[in-house]
């Protein structure tokens, strides 16, 4: 397991990060964030169901996706679910999505990110799939899977993880590690000293990153996607973070989680920290920031509005798509 | 024609479709140097290359996990199980995935997979090589089933699956890969699914069954003195209620033969269909002769378990008193 070196609390600069990309990953982070907290009022406010929050996870999936180009497939988990955003998805989809509605169908083509895998780790193979079938056929696209630490439970995870290795895949592994699955601590999901260790097992090179440090990220993943397109094969990344949110609107963390530690995380959040080095480095200002934020308000307004706005689907549609060429009789009930 | 054994026809199947159609690949436990613990898939490896004939390494979840992502790279996986049983890890990626994932894209993306599997007992051979699991598969949505009984229906099954748009599991009787010999085309040859068979034509009893349970109603229809018309489903899903509903109404009396467990097996199913729509045709219930709500017994035991003539003789004799 190698450690990756931070970024953002040292100060230090990114080869080829110039402050148009820095506050292009912020604009990302800004989007997930206000997404998510959105989410969580919408949620309340009866306009969306139950929604899994990824509070403090948006350096990871912003500083993941800023490494890859957009002809790379992303393999979200539920965690990830509006990380399409990045990728030019309107966040009425998404939103549709967390309502239920049909209309949160898309095709993984249109941008290049699968759908959203509710089941833990069955995607892990799919991405590998992918990354191998690109090879085969002599695209360079490499693929990214999305999973957290209990995922690494999983016989999905091996099995994607192994046949990816097996067939040097460009594919990258990307744990969040926040240190729960819901109320089941890291402990008892591994022995392992790091999950980044069970790379190994594997022979393919696991690395651990501050998940809070977004350009740490960014750097740890642009070196797994430089592997991947040289043939070098998958790697494994664990970034390691904390949940400072409950695993969904329907948990009530308070019953397993440390009360203490939350607050200091949510002191020391993914955002913050990255809004302090902008800072420092002169490169957001408080009418930047303000502009920023004003805009990924916006378009979260505009999504719900749109989402809204979306007439009920017909009943009909229950038997739309289930086949290409339906069998007689599927209609029956 | 050529006169092939049913896995010839599956091989010859497999041979046609990958040189007609370059995003056809073959990937499985053994399928490549092997070719195939039944050699169902010799030859690919030489003729096609390790890249369309995939020695994978030993995980069901992970080939059928992968063979998703490889539809969205733009390519039509043809997976082999190595056997039945060894297919049960594989039906989480089914269940969750492979029966959903194009309805999950609002029918934007197509995931042509076809899984192939030899299947079904008889075979003198250890624990969990002699399952029939076809319940499993055609309960699932999002998925169809073809089951050959014939080397030309071996063929032209495998060869419309791998061309179908859906996911499809074809469940080839083992029983009879090397027992059933008979003529089949050359080249390009497709049976379409949802289409039986009439096995054999007669007037006062219809024996429905599929994959290695159609020969020996065969065998049945031979030795009973009441005429037997045997009905080959070939489809469980799309099932030709149509051909199923004609014979019913021909001899009035059905006999369905599954190897599976009794239990919610897709006899029932027919069953249920026969009793839906066909009250007014029957002159008596509709009798099962299958399997039992056991586990696959050691093979010492497996012709007690087994469906067999005089099973079936007895539910023929049943249904013809009452």
């Amino acid at each position: 397991m190698v450690q990756v070196a931070g970024v953002i609390d040292e100060d230090r600069e990114v080869d080829g990060l110039g402050e148009e990309e820095l506050l292009a990953i912020y604009r990302s982070m800004i989007l997930l964030r206000t997404y998510d907290e959105r989410s969580l009022v919408y949620h309340r406010q009866g306009r969306i169901g139950t929604y899994a929050i990824f509070w403090n996870h948006e350096a990871m999936q912003a500083g993941s996706v800023h490494a890859l180009s957009d002809d790379d497939w992303i393999f979200p988990s539920y965690r990830e679910s509006a990380i399409g955003l990045l990728r030019g998805m309107p966040p009425a989809t998404v939103l549709h999505w967390w309502r239920g509605h049909p209309a949160g169908w898309w095709n993984p083509a249109d941008y290049n990110v699968a759908s959203i895998c509710v089941p833990i780790a069955t995607h892990v193979p799919h991405a590998a799939g992918l990354a191998w079938g690109k090879k085969l056929k002599g695209e360079r696209a490499c693929a990214i899977a999305y999973f957290g630490d209990g995922a690494t439970s999983e016989g999905s995870f091996h099995e994607g993880a192994n046949f990816a290795a097996v067939m040097q895949a460009p594919l990258i592994l990307f744990c969040n590690n926040n240190q729960w699955a819901i109320s089941t601590p890291l402990s008892a999901q591994t022995r392992t000293e790091s999950l980044a260790d069970k790379a190994v097992g594997y022979g393919m090179p696991g690395v651990r990153v501050d998940g809070g440090d977004v350009l740490a990220v960014y750097e740890a993943t642009r070196e797994a996607v430089e592997r991947a397109r040289a043939g070098d094969g998958p790697s494994f990344i664990e970034a390691v973070t904390y949940r400072a949110a409950p695993h969904a609107t329907a948990d009530d963390p308070r019953a397993y989680i440390d009360l203490e530690r939350v607050e200091q995380e949510k002191k020391n959040e993914c955002v913050g920290r990255y809004e302090r080095y902008l800072r420092r480095l002169s490169v957001l200002t408080d009418e930047l920031e303000a502009a920023i934020k004003a805009e990924a308000t916006e378009a979260m307004r505009q999504g719900i509005a749109a989402a809204e706005a979306e007439p009920e689907p017909d009943p009909a549609l229950v038997f739309e798509n289930a086949y290409v060429n339906p069998p007689p009789g599927f209609r029956d009930g | 024609m050529a006169e092939r054994l049913l896995v010839e026809a599956v091989n010859d199947a497999l041979h046609v479709e990958l040189a007609r159609d370059d995003s056809v690949m073959v990937m499985g436990e053994d399928v490549g140097r092997a070719g195939g613990v039944f050699r169902a898939t010799a030859g690919l490896l030489e003729r096609f290359g390790a890249d369309r004939c995939v020695d994978t390494p030993l995980a069901e979840a992970g080939i059928l996990g992968t063979a998703v992502g490889l539809c969205m790279a733009g390519w039509r996986p043809v997976c082999e199980m190595q056997y039945d049983a060894f297919s049960y890890p594989c039906l989480d990626q089914l269940i969750t995935h492979v029966g959903r994932y194009h309805w999950r894209t609002g029918g934007q993306m197509d995931f042509p997979i076809t899984l192939r599997m030899p299947y079904g007992g008889g075979v003198r051979a250890p624990e969990l090589h002699d399952d029939s699991p076809e319940t499993y598969y055609v309960h699932t949505p999002g998925i169809k089933v073809a089951i050959p009984s014939t080397p030309a229906d071996a063929k032209g099954l495998l060869a419309s699956a791998i061309r179908d748009p859906d996911p499809v599991v074809v469940l080839e009787p083992k029983l009879i890969y090397r027992t059933e010999r008979g003529e089949v085309p050359e080249g390009e040859h497709l049976v379409p699914l949802g289409k039986a068979r009439i096995a054999r034509e007669g007037d006062d009893v219809t024996l429905v069954a599929y994959g290695a349970m159609v020969p020996l109603c065969l065998r049945a229809a031979d030795e009973l003195d009441a005429s037997c018309e045997v009905v080959d489903v070939r489809t469980l899903k799309p099932l030709d209620e149509e051909t199923l509903l004609a014979s019913a109404a021909k001899t009035g009396r059905v006999v369905i033969v599954q190897e599976a467990p009794r239990v919610a097996g897709f006899g029932a199913e027919i069953a249920a269909v026969l009793a839906e729509k066909a009250m007014l045709d029957l002159r008596g219930p509709v009798l099962r002769v299958t399997g039992f709500d056991v586990p696959y017994p050691y093979w010492k035991l497996e012709d007690a378990y087994m469906p067999s003539v005089e099973r079936i003789g007895t539910a023929v004799r049943r249904l013809l008193e009452f």
